[in-house]
């Protein structure tokens, strides 16, 4: 992301789960697309608040375990008729359930490394900086007990003025603003 | 006089009303003490390795364990100078410790997979404080394992050719042969395991990064934790690929154990050509990895304090899970001595015999003893199962008695071939004691280190679990519930 310059965005603090739902949901309503919500462990009732219902990881893990096991398959079948057949007793060279195990293995394999690295690729992570870790109170509270709502500059609908009024009428612990 | 019969949930019976570790609502013990806010069990956990104070106690155990390793890299730079004819592997008894070991190791692992996976999958929320030093647990016992197949190939600089490499003469691996899908089924969960543990971590160790105090510390734990910083919409790809991986680990974790059961079962050997075999060494698995999860996580909340989250009912849980498995395996050995029996067959009935009976006979007496007689006559008392010190001493004699059932398995079947002129013995040599002595203590360094250095609790599953975590509808917070 290139350097900006400016305000992030309007960061409110909040001393419960419920009171940052109740916040994120009322702001949606009223028209807030651009932001988000930043909690010490996963509130789902925040992710529906700000209509955030599903994600690509799933997806991403059924294609990953099929070629995983499809390239485990073919590989088999490949060494064991083409590359270097070995008859053994007059057994099939295509002899496919002997190669499951490995197909099975592979299929799990490449389906759980594209759930963990996918996951982390759909959330940009690795991204050592980010605007909000500039915010004075975010980092004690974000991943111990508090729970923060953050309204982007980028939404059109954001003013420092109004936003910030906007905000306080949920009765936050504080408001911060947040610079790049 | 008859009193009213009142009607309770069964598991409050034997407790008494008054006792706080009892939650009202649901007459079971606790999972977390009463009391606790998300930052109470942060700071508790934080304080662990956010210290500058190392406890002696660490250190005296470090030294001991580091002690061990050391003599690992003794025996096995002898091994690699002089190759395996330095242990007592010979023929007929062509596995021997180091087979025996890899199966006892990989078993082990098995609990915390299971615990971090299925129990995961059946929402058994009990689980979350224990999950992360047994999926440790798994990895370390993986790594422990995994080197015995290894060292047991007599050159391991030429380990890759188990690999489907091009570049390797043009020779490939034999993919129908049990051994080679083992190379698979363990490099898999390996990497799975890991891969779940690592992920898991991360949120915990961004609640590192914000709690450090020293520059190095922030740099540290800020590199590995990726940049966490806890945004509903990673929360919820988080949750769904822990989920996924949790559903992956489970049917991965069933393959791994049956995989290397095959690697006995469809040799033609008597005692080892069974079909109960996979199931019995899922479950025998499943059996002493439990029992070592209890032999770590006693003295742990002990020496750290740690009683108000590793509870009485997790052990209370664990006693449980141990009790099923452990008639599973009844089973399994019921079978195996009725198969020996109804199959007619003479060499199965020897080889059974022998092994009952045999010269080695003690060994399977043994097992019978600390797998079946002492843990299934006493886990049924809940007294017992929640007495710790029991239940220390039994996760030992357990995890002997699954040692023993590998050696069992393995000695007794192959020291008495099908001809008597190929009959021999096996008495395992001072450095088939030292690798074996050698990865207990390098399975006890490495978790020494990693509850020095890293988030032995997953700190966000127990924020998930406390009963502020609840969202309550407005009305009730305006009613001061």
């Amino acid at each position: 992301m290139p350097a900006r310059e400016g305000t992030y965005g309007l960061l409110a603090e909040f001393e419960t789960p419920g009171d940052l739902v109740r916040a994120a949901r009322q702001a949606r309503q009223d028209g807030w697309r651009r932001m988000d919500c930043y909690t010490p462990y996963p509130v789902e009732e925040a992710a529906e608040a700000i209509g955030f219902h599903r994600n690509k990881v799933p997806l991403l893990t059924l294609i990953g375990g099929l070629m995983g096991g499809t390239a485990m398959f073919l590989l088999q079948v490949w060494v064991s008729v083409l590359a270097y057949p070995l008859n053994i007793a007059g057994r099939p060279m295509y002899s496919w359930p002997a190669f499951i195990v490995p197909t099975y293995e592979w299929t799990i394999l490449w389906a759980g490394l594209s759930a963990a690295f996918g996951m982390l690729a759909l959330c940009g992570l690795p991204s050592l900086y980010h605007p909000l870790f500039n915010a004075p109170n975010f980092r004690d509270g974000a991943t111990t007990d508090k729970f923060f709502l953050c309204l982007e500059a980028l939404d059109p609908k954001f003013d420092r003025v109004e936003a910030r009024a906007y905000l306080e009428k949920f009765q936050p612990s504080s408001v911060t603003e947040v610079e790049y | 006089m008859r009193r009213p019969r009142v009607e309770q949930p069964m598991a409050t019976k034997e407790i008494k009303p008054a006792d706080h570790w009892v939650d009202p609502a649901t007459g079971e013990y606790r999972v977390v003490a009463p009391g606790q806010s998300f930052r109470s069990i942060t700071e508790k956990i934080v304080r662990i390795v956010l210290t500058p104070r190392t406890p002696m106690g660490w250190f005296a155990l470090f030294t001991l364990a580091g002690g061990g390793a050391t003599v690992l890299l003794t025996a096995v730079t002898w091994l690699f100078l002089k190759g395996v004819g330095i242990w007592a592997i010979s023929q007929p008894v062509a596995w021997g410790f180091a087979i025996i070991n890899f199966v006892w190791w990989i078993g082990i692992g098995h609990a915390g997979t299971l615990i971090s996976a299925i129990l995961l999958l059946f929402k058994q929320t009990w689980r979350n404080a224990i999950s992360r030093f047994a999926e440790a647990m798994t990895i370390f016992a993986v790594v422990c394992a995994g080197m015995f197949p290894l060292i047991h190939v007599g050159r391991p600089w030429l380990g890759y050719w188990m690999l489907p490499l091009p570049f390797t003469m043009n020779v490939w691996p034999q993919f129908r042969s049990p051994l080679e899908w083992d190379v698979f089924a363990v490099s898999t969960y390996a990497t799975i395991s890991v891969v779940f543990w690592y992920i898991g971590m991360v949120p915990d160790l961004a609640t590192f990064r914000d709690r450090s105090q020293n520059n190095f510390a922030q740099y540290f734990y800020g590199l590995i934790s990726l940049g966490w910083r806890g945004s509903v919409r990673h929360w919820m790809r988080y949750e769904t690929a822990s989920l996924l991986l949790a559903g992956l680990a489970t049917p991965l974790v069933l393959s791994v154990h049956t995989v290397i059961s095959f690697d006995f079962a469809v040799a033609v050997l008597p005692g080892w050509h069974t079909t109960i075999f996979p199931p019995y060494f899922v479950a025998g698995a499943i059996y002493s990895g439990f029992a070592m999860v209890l032999t770590l996580a006693i003295p742990l909340r002990k020496f750290y304090h740690l009683e108000s989250l590793v509870t009485e009912r997790h052990i209370d849980n664990m006693g449980k899970v141990m009790l099923v498995t452990g008639f599973i395996v009844g089973y399994g050995y019921g079978m195996e001595a009725f198969m020996a029996w109804y199959s007619a067959d003479h060499w199965e009935a020897f080889a059974f015999w022998n092994r009952m009976f045999g010269p080695m006979g003690w060994a399977y007496w043994v097992l019978i003893a600390s797998n079946l007689v002492i843990p299934l006559t006493t886990l049924w008392s809940r007294k017992l199962r929640t007495n710790i010190a029991y239940m220390f001493f039994i996760s030992i004699v357990v995890n002997t008695g699954m040692w023993f059932e590998r050696f069992v398995i393995i000695v007794t079947s192959l020291y008495r071939d099908f001809l008597p002129s190929a009959w021999g013995t096996y008495r395992a040599t001072k450095w088939d004691y030292m690798v074996f002595v050698g990865t207990l203590g390098l399975f006890t360094f490495l978790f020494l280190l990693f509850v020095r250095f890293l988030p032995m609790i997953p700190m966000n599953e127990i924020r998930m679990i406390l009963p502020q975590a609840k969202i309550k509808p407005k009305a009730a917070v305006e009613a001061g519930d």
